[in-house]
This record gives C-alpha cells, structure tokens and sequence, in this order.
C-alpha cells in the first residue's frame, strides 16, 4: 500500500500505455460527467483498473478515490482484477440457468483451477459470468472472447478449452 | 422580496419563499416530517425514503426534503400510506443492523431507534441474509461498525465536504457498503480523522475510540497522580449532554464534575492557547521581520495539519512550527510542572478533554513522546460523569486549580472560528506597537466559511484570512496558488465553525440539528466569557508572567522550542 501510494508512475504499465492514460484524462477532464468514459478507455488500455490507474484518474480529475473506486465497484463492466489473454463468460441468465449453465460454470471452474472472476496464473484465462448474450436457443452458451460456444455440456468443456491450449503453445 | 408560493401542508395554509422544499414548508407549518439521510448543511439526497409524503401534482409519494413546493400544491404528511411506506423502510434497514440496541452508545440518542419506536417497527419482520464485518479499530480515533451503518451516506457527505473524501459508498445492490477505496482500513486512507463523520451519523456505525477506561484505571492507581485539561470549547458544549440549551457556558460546573471524579487536579487549557497565541504572534512577528516563508499557517488543529501533510505536503514550510495547545500542555506537565512540584514525570497521567477526534491521534504522534496520556472527547467525559453517578445540573460552580487557572478572553476564543486569529492579532500588535489598544477584531469573527481582514500596525501592512471547515481550506490554498489572493497569517480549522463543532462534540437530535445554528449558539458562549475578562490579551495573564519568568525565559527562546515547538512530515496520499 505504501509503495503504491508513494510511486503510481512505476505501477502504471508500460511508458505507451501510461501516456495513453494521461492524454485520455487530460482531453476529457473538463467536460461534465467524463469519469464513466476515462474509466472505459482506461479499461481498454490496461484490461483491467488496479489502484495506480484508479489513483492517476483520482488525481487527475480533482475528485477522491474513493469516488473513483465507488463507481467502478457499482458497475459490473469494470474489473478490479486482470483478465486473461482468452476471457471466458459462462451465461447465467434465465435461459441457460435453466439448461444447466451452474454446471458449466463449475466445470470451467474446476478444469481451470480459478474461481469466476480471477485469472489463471498463466494469463491465459480468465472466468466471468454474464446475464443473456442473446443466444437463448443455443442455451447454455459461453463466449471465449468474441466466439460463442452453445448447447454446452459440462463433457464439452475440456476439449474447448485445451484448444485454445493448443492455439497458444 | 423574494416570489412567495402558497400551499397547504395537512391543511394548514403556510406561504414560503420560491425554490423552498416541502421539508422547509413543513417547518414553517409546525409539522415535523421525519428524515434519515437528511441533515442541514451536509447532506439532501432523499435516499432514505422516511421523508415520503403525499402532494398534489405528484405520482406516488414524494421525498420531501427534495420536492419544490408550488402553488397551491397540498401536502399530507401523515396519511395511512405515508405511514406504511416509512414503516417498512424502517423495518428492511432494521433487517440488516446491528441490533446491539442495550449497550450502543447511541441508544437513547440514535435517530433509528427513534423513528422505529414512533413507527412501531418490527425488527424481525424481514429475517433473511446477515453478515458479519470486523470493527474498523485501525485508527486511535474513530471505529467503524459497519454492521450497523444504514446506508445513509450522511457520513460520506460530510467527508466530500471537507474535501477529503476518505470513504464512499462501495458496491452496488444488497452488497453496497461504506468505506474507503480498496477496502483501505481508515488509517491507511486519506482520512485526517476529524470527526465530522462521528457527528453527521444518525446512528452508532462511527464513534471515537474511546481511552475511558484507561483513564479511570489511572485514576484508580495509587502511584499515579492524574491531571485533567479542558480545552475551551467543551465548557461551551458539555451542558447539552445534561440536557441544557444549546450555548450555555458550564465552566464552573464541568470543573466541579471532573474534580468528583477522583482524585485529579483540573486545569484550564485556555492557558496553553494563550501560550500559543505568544509563541504564535512571536514566530509570525519573526517570520515578517526577517522575510522569513509567507504567508504562515496556523497548526494548532491536529486533522489540519494531517491534511496538509498528506495533501498539501508544499504547505509544510508556511504552517507554524507551534504545537498545538494540547501538545504545548503535555509538555508543560512533564517538564516546568513535574519539576517544580518534584514529580517523576513517569507517575503524572495527564488527561486532556477535547472537542476533537484528531486530537486522539495527535497525541499518539511518535514525536509528541506520550506527554498526554489520553485525550478524551467531550462526549467521553460526559459519559464518565454519569457513570460517577454526579448529578451534573445540580452542582456547585467551581474553579480551575493552580497554577493553570486564570487565562485571558484571547484563550477562550480558541474555540470558535475566527479566535485564534483575534487572539494572536491582540498579541502581536501590541508586540509590534506598543501604543496599539484594539482588542477586539469583529471582522474575523462569525460563522462565514472565509473571512478576509487587512491591518495597518508599526508600518506594516498585515492581510489576515480565516477558514473553517477543509473545503474552505482548499478553497483559501487555491486562491494563494493562482495568486487571485495574497495574504500574511491564516487560521485554518478543520470543523466548519472551529472546535465548537468538532468531531468530539455532544451528539444532538436531528431535530435540534436541522433547526439551530449550532456553530453560533455555541460560539457566542466563549466570546461572552471573552467580554466579560478582565484580561483580553494573552500576554496580559499572570500565568505567562510566570511561565516565562520561572521557565522559558521568552517567546521563542531554545527552550521554548524545545518544549513548545514541533515539526511535521510529508505523507503525500492519494
């Protein structure tokens, strides 16, 4: 804690990303309201908002970090943890639930070794739930990235996944 | 004149100013609208939904404390629908806290056992998911319990407006909770631990961390030889706890009540704000004459300084290197008083009284060495005079003990906003000329969030500007930075209004909070006391005579920096 507070500069990623990050606040921090938009492309930059960001966006808006923290724990778009390279979101809307996506999520989970919400130690993954991603008839589905997989069976799951396994080696 | 709106609220025709809200109209109109998130000068967001009423033109009820009235609009606050929706706000909060209603320290004086008793709550009628949390016990002067925070977000308003913005709403949904950012424990956040947050709570989820205990062991221990200082806002602020109005001066009582505690001495610590003010007006004199860092801050607020350490760390140089009067009066005790009286400073347990949380933390600083063993909030001693068992409104008027009794009207003013300004510009006038007479300076008196002065003394041209509250602080820093303002010397209080409205402060009712200018009231009972002594000037009292005769020699002597002086530390936080 101490460290982080005394150096975000050395926390802040890479030097391109760091000063994509500041001309992002500097071009949008004084037009009403642009925390919502700072924290998307912040997002987009890192793929994830740890404290260093949190606190350079806090800082550089005049604004208190726990204002900064307080919206992005409210909106479930922004992550506090990083993903990974493949980012996997298992469906727990009616439809799916219905059809059994608890199992697929616990099978995922299980494969993997990481709870919903964390990444692998690897990078390679990492496990997030999302409510309907309009694919109702495929129930239960998941999405890796941009590609959906439907009539999921908890059976199925290994072998989608050692695909990206074997894509990455 | 302002454009005036007619309507009824239960019937009874009110007539209020345009832009008024239906909360405002109700007072006028001798009703009483209950609120929960809603608190004068802090904070107005209608999330609670206690204040909900019926009004013509509106769909459903209505928040009252956000509603614009209009013409002729007709209110009903107590009808069988307001009523069954207060009801079970009351009772899903109720489902969710902490109900250690027994031995809560706000039982008696906690709006949400109020409201639940008037509305006949049921505190089981919703029985499902609890959780439990740990105490935030991080700090040495606040605890959170965020078992029994209702959401209210009173204490998050109050921290925006100080500008420190330590905690804030976390989460969303069922899980949202109060706290700072990253789960940080409140040590470890930007907190300056003034207190406002206590004081702004409706129910007992903030509290000091209380050293009561400590203290009546203390006094329970034969080796020990214990003495009390009150600093000068608590004789204005005591007497609410026993009942009395708003603005009553109980000096004489509350050394009397302290005195039956035990076998203590009592002293007055508008002595070491006297000693301030010659330290004070004699560094600033100092600093003008050899062109010394302008302008310069005061330091005698302990949640001030922490501010600036951790946000201002630039401000370091411009702040005053005096203690505060506390700290001036621990080292005091432990070093003139423990020597001239033959005492190992070791078995002198030194007790100072307060208006402030900060002031807990302050005597904890390593640097400060423990020379005040505990530091206890006005609320605190209010509560060890009722488990004494004295009856408070019922006793003698009694005097502080030699030799630290007698201080002048420039100590006692310590407590308000604008008096340690006064106070020092008594001093250092007449310092600088010794024909000047003025002791009083009206234009740094009152509640207003900024005042501004200019002063013509010995050639000099002296601009002086007082702030209370740190938002106003950031305010005054902001203009300095842009050079829109120059100014020489500057009083900064963290609490809006000064130390009679410190963190540490009774806790009153909603309804005496939304209705009274507390600030003032209590204000106008130290510069009463002010008036009426005989000696308005620090430097006119004996006891400086005596201390710097016997002890320190002069104002900023070796020794006198040794004692009474301090340094500070940057500790930028984000």
């Amino acid at each position: 804690m101490e460290q982080q507070a005394n150096c975000t500069a050395c926390l802040l990623g890479t030097p391109e990303q760091e000063a994509k990050l500041r001309a992002v606040i500097e071009q949008s921090k004084s037009t009403p309201g642009c925390l919502m938009h700072i924290l998307q492309e912040a997002q987009a930059i890192y793929g994830f908002l740890p404290m260093p960001v949190q606190k350079t966006i806090a800082e550089g808006l005049g604004i208190s970090l726990s204002e900064v923290y307080g919206v992005v724990t409210f909106y479930s778009q922004f992550s506090l943890t990083p993903k990974g390279k493949h980012r996997i979101s298992v469906c727990l809307g009616t439809a799916c639930y219905v059809k059994g996506s608890d199992k697929i999520l616990e099978e995922v989970e299980k494969e993997l070794g990481i709870k919903c919400g964390e990444c692998t130690a690897d990078g390679l993954f990492s496990i997030d739930s999302c409510r309907c991603v309009g694919a109702c008839g495929l129930a239960p589905v998941m999405m890796i990235g941009e590609e959906v997989y439907g009539k999921l069976t908890p059976d199925k799951v290994k072998g989608i996944l050692d695909s990206y396994r074997e894509e990455s080696k | 004149m302002a454009d005036m709106i007619n309507l009824k609220i239960n019937n009874i025709p009110v007539s209020v100013p345009a832009g008024s809200t239906i909360l405002d109209a109700a007072r006028v109109a001798h009703v009483e609208i209950p609120t929960l998130c809603y608190l004068k000068d802090v904070s107005c967001v209608g999330s609670c939904r206690m204040c909900l009423v019926e009004a013509t033109g509106a769909r459903g009820l209505v928040a009252a404390c956000v509603y614009p009235v209009s013409e002729g609009m007709e209110v009903k606050t107590n009808t069988e629908k307001c009523r069954k929706s207060r009801k079970t706000s009351l009772e899903l909060m109720l489902s969710k806290h902490k109900k250690e209603c027994l031995s809560c320290e706000r039982a008696g004086n906690c709006e949400l056992q109020r409201l639940s008793v008037e509305y006949n709550c049921d505190p089981h009628r919703f029985e499902g998911e609890t959780e439990t949390h740990p105490l935030d016990l991080s700090a040495p002067y606040v605890v959170r319990d965020r078992d029994k925070c209702i959401n209210c977000n009173r204490c998050v308003a109050a921290c925006k407006k100080q500008a420190v913005g330590a905690i804030g709403p976390i989460g969303r949904g069922y899980n949202v909770h109060i706290g700072s950012a990253f789960e940080m424990t409140l040590m470890e956040s930007v907190c300056v631990g003034c207190g406002q947050c206590i004081v702004a709570c409706p129910v007992g989820a903030l509290k000091e961390r209380t050293t009561v205990d400590e203290v009546w062991s203390a006094i329970a221990d034969p080796e020990k030889k214990v003495v009390f200082f009150t600093a000068p806002s608590v004789r204005a602020t005591l007497g609410e706890a026993f009942g009395l109005p708003v603005g009553t001066n109980v000096e004489g009582k509350m050394v009397a009540a302290i005195r039956r505690l035990g076998d203590v001495e009592v002293f007055n610590m508008d002595i070491t704000a006297d000693l301030t003010i010659m330290e004070e007006a004699s560094e600033l004199i100092n600093r003008i004459k050899t062109n010394g860092t302008m302008p310069m801050f005061t330091s005698c607020c302990p949640a001030w300084v922490k501010f600036v350490e951790q946000k201002h760390p630039e401000i370091i140089p411009h702040l005053s290197t005096c203690k505060s009067p506390q700290e001036m009066f621990g080292g005091l005790l432990k070093t003139y008083y423990c020597e001239k009286n033959g005492i190992d400073p070791k078995n002198l347990y030194v007790v100072s009284v307060i208006p402030c949380t900060a002031k807990k933390y302050e005597c904890k600083r390593p640097e400060m060495q423990g020379e005040v063993d505990a530091a206890i909030t006005t609320r605190e001693l209010a509560r060890m005079i009722k488990t004494a068992g004295i009856t408070f409104n019922t006793l003698p008027e009694e005097a502080f003990d030699d030799p630290f009794a007698t201080c002048s009207g420039g100590g006692t003013i310590f407590g308000a906003t604008g008096g340690v300004m006064e106070a020092a510009l008594r001093v250092a006038a007449k310092m600088m000329d010794g024909k000047f007479e003025v002791v009083d300076f009206p234009a740094v008196r009152g509640t207003a969030p900024i005042k501004e002065a200019t002063y013509n003394v010995a050639g000099h041209t002296v601009r002086v500007a007082v702030a209370s509250g740190l938002q106003n602080a950031e305010t005054v820093l902001g203009q300095i930075a842009t050079g829109e303002k120059a100014y020489d010397f500057i009083e900064i209080m963290a609490c809006p209004g000064g130390c009679v409205n410190g963190g540490g402060q009774p806790t009153l009712p909603d309804s005496i909070r939304n209705t009274e200018d507390l600030k003032s009231l209590r204000a106008q009972a130290l510069y009463a006391s002010d008036e009426k002594n005989s000696l308005r000037r620090s430097s006119d009292s004996p006891v400086m005579d005596m201390l710097y005769g016997e002890y320190f020699g002069a104002p900023n002597s070796h020794k006198a920096h040794k004692v009474l002086h301090t340094s500070y530390k940057a500790d930028k936080r984000i």
